[in-house]
């Protein structure tokens, strides 16, 4: 019987790495998310599982290495933080457009540029938007606990390989760095088999394996990017994820994840005791996001506040989902900044109730 | 006999064969210019891989460039890396499957400009694959600019009055740099303009391949190539200025061969 | 006295013209064709096929890989 064990963010995404049979770490140190690969180094992972971890020249080349291995049909992920990530987009376009599995975790700081170490959320219209050339989309989770961090890993790999698609776990600098208790899934075996499309060696009894995201002709690359839509369309079907905290009989509603979903229960906490019946949606999945569940929601509110620690860029998602019906606003810090739970609520009663 | 004066007709038979396309070839045609000494480099990675009987074992790394598409043309496995990232994919593939054979193939823009890094740290960290580098003086695919290992005066559409060392910086000898690494454990330099060249290249080729098995480090071939197109000459009159004028300057032979 | 006698096939379809099997033959054994091919090109022949030793250099040096080689001993 697994029991829980007090450890940082970071570190627990790194066991969890491991515990899933991951066959390939590849990544370059930035804070605040270095520990993920100092972990591994120190958990010697190639003795525990023969899992291979590489420390990169680069996070170009990092990526790159994720590229590679996921085309030979490997378990790869990576861990950075914003800038870093920004390097890794061209890779992660590529990754998309040869249809890979892979997992990619963001433990965001705040920018723009070389920005501040601290955490933030600016990085959600790059991890949900696309962030890299192309009409493509990672699959994004968003975790809220050390526990989440660790079993995200897993449900990184399932959502990727089940679709081949890259996932994103995007967290942000506290989460990193925060103890908390964790347990964790007991080891997993790394896989023996190939899939049938992986580039591991072409043997006589099938056709060669390409993995490339070019074909220059316009109606062969039309036609593969609608089947690329019509595999979005299924993720945004299927694959939605969110938790409600009070929600029934909420007149006003917090929508936030991650860090500021956290403050926000504080926030509802203090805001009930005063008599004001707000409830929290937290999206788990940022892509696809929970546009259907806010929509349904959105007769019996008469505003939303959407937190963010960020100048508001999911609050974009939040006014699609409601259509106009309701009154949606945005409350957030920057800079590496984390908001107060009675900033929120101020915030709440100024631009939504009294607004 | 009267062999002597046996018939063309009746040389042509299975028991006389002597040379035919590699079965590790596809059907695809080429798309490469006349001449061009990318397709040829191509064939002798094809012979190379159905020599040694390791179709089964081999996967090789597309670049960005002319030769982007060489994995129309080769019966195996592959992968089409981004511009410059050649190396990092095949570090990645050749640590998951260490009993695989894993070749790069670049041209020299890719190898030597935007992909520099991913060169020298796989080449650094002895990456146990073979990397086989094209170096025709200039960017063939985008049609004919300046490389980073055009030549001092050489024209092309970015240095139209020739290279000009004060304003364009000088051309790189990657060869020379990765001889220098210690995780190169064969380097060599060839050419593919004659029929000699191309056998002394298939050669270094096979050996760099082979070496794979030893796990040793880095095999690095460079092949000093033509580009009839880029350069506006006659696949006949390319070759011939590539020897007078490249071969000074990127000299042939093996520049580290292992100890025996 | 024994002698090579040797002969070459070219995939006429494929072949691009660009004569570098012309300078590599050692006995001037190949020319283009005054015909084109489909894409085009004049395409290398055996102009002197009694001359042709099936030394293998044209193959070799083919880009393209359009040129069978065959060889054999004749007394």
């Amino acid at each position: 019987m697994e029991e829980y064990v007090l450890m940082k963010g970071n570190e627990a995404i790194a066991e969890a790495a491991i515990r899933a049979g991951t066959d390939g770490y590849f990544g370059y140190p930035i804070t605040p998310q270095s520990e993920v690969i100092e972990y591994l180094a120190a958990a010697k992972p190639h003795e525990r599982t023969g899992m291979v971890m590489l420390q990169a020249e680069s996070e170009v080349a990092a990526i790159n290495m994720l590229y590679g291995g996921a085309g030979a049909g490997k378990k790869v992920m990576t861990s950075s933080s914003s800038p870093g990530i920004s390097l890794m987009q061209e890779g992660i376009s590529y990754i998309a457009g040869s249809e890979l599995p892979c997992l990619l975790v963001n433990v965001v700081r705040g920018g723009p540029g070389l920005g501040t170490i601290q955490p933030s959320q600016s990085d959600y219209f790059q991890a949900t938007k696309g962030g890299g050339h192309g009409d493509y989309n990672l699959i994004v989770l968003a975790p809220a606990s050390v526990q989440e961090m660790a079993d995200f890993v897993s449900l990184g790999y399932d959502l990727a390989f089940k679709y081949r698609n890259p996932a994103m776990i995007l967290s942000d600098g506290a989460i990193g760095q925060m103890m908390e208790k964790v347990k964790f899934k007991p080891q997993q075996p790394r896989s023996k088999k190939s899939p049938d499309w992986a580039t591991t060696g072409k043997t006589p009894d099938r056709e060669r394996n390409i993995i490339t995201s070019l074909d220059l002709d316009p109606a062969r690359q039309e036609r593969f990017n609608e089947k690329l839509q019509a595999k979005y369309k299924e993720i945004r079907e299927k694959e939605v994820r969110y938790e409600k905290i009070q929600c029934d009989d909420a007149e006003y509603l917090f929508v936030a994840y991650g860090t500021s979903s956290r403050i926000c229960q504080k926030s509802m906490q203090m805001a009930r005791e005063e008599g004001i019946k707000v409830g929290l949606l937290r999206p788990i999945t940022l892509w696809p996001f929970p546009y259907n569940e806010i929509r349904m929601m959105s007769g019996q509110l008469k505003g939303i506040l959407s937190v963010e620690m960020s100048a508001g860029q999911m609050i974009e998602d939040v006014k699609l989902a409601v259509e106009g019906k309701v009154k949606v606003k945005h409350y957030g810090r920057m800079g590496g900044i984390i908001p107060t739970p009675d900033e929120i609520v101020k915030n709440l009663k100024q631009k939504i109730i009294g607004g | 006999m009267a062999d002597d004066t046996i018939s063309t007709k009746e040389l042509i038979k299975e028991e006389n064969l002597v040379y035919k396309k590699s079965k590790i070839l596809t059907d695809n045609e080429f798309h490469y210019c006349p001449g061009c000494g990318h397709t040829t480099t191509h064939r002798i990675i094809a012979e190379i891989i159905e020599e040694m009987d390791i179709q089964s074992k081999t996967i090789g790394i597309a670049p960005v460039g002319c030769s982007v598409f060489m994995y129309n043309y080769m019966d195996i496995d592959m992968q089409e890396a981004a511009h410059g990232r050649a190396p990092a994919l095949a570090t990645a593939i050749k640590r998951l499957l260490p009993e695989k054979y894993v070749f790069t193939y670049q041209g020299d823009g890719d190898l030597a400009a935007i992909g520099t890094a991913e060169t020298i740290h796989a080449c650094n960290r002895g990456e146990n694959i073979t990397m086989i580098f094209i170096n025709n003086g200039i960017y063939g695919m985008t049609g004919g600019q300046m490389a980073p290992t055009t030549l001092v005066g050489m024209k092309s559409s970015t240095t139209p009055y020739g290279r000009e060392v004060s304003l364009m910086g000088n051309p790189i000898k990657m060869t020379d740099i990765v001889v220098n690494l210690p995780g190169t454990y064969f380097v060599s330099r060839q050419s593919v303009h004659t029929p000699g060249n191309v056998r002394k290249t298939k050669k270094a080729i096979r050996k760099a391949f082979e070496y794979q098995a030893l796990n040793k480090g880095t095999c690095f071939v460079e092949v000093v190539s033509n580009c009839p197109s880029g350069w506006k000459m006659t696949p006949v009159e390319s070759n011939k200025w590539m020897a007078e004028n490249m071969l000074p300057f990127y000299p042939l032979g093996d520049l580290k061969v292992p100890e025996e | 006295m024994a002698k090579i006698k040797g002969a070459i096939v070219v995939d006429i379809d494929r072949c691009k013209g660009c004569e570098l099997c012309i300078t590599a033959c050692p006995t001037e054994v190949i020319s283009l064709s005054d015909n084109v091919n489909d894409k085009g090109y004049h395409y290398a022949y055996m102009k002197n096929p009694d001359v042709c030793t099936g030394c293998t250099n044209c193959a070799i040096v083919c880009p393209d890989g359009v040129i069978t080689v065959y060889r054999k001993k004749v007394s």
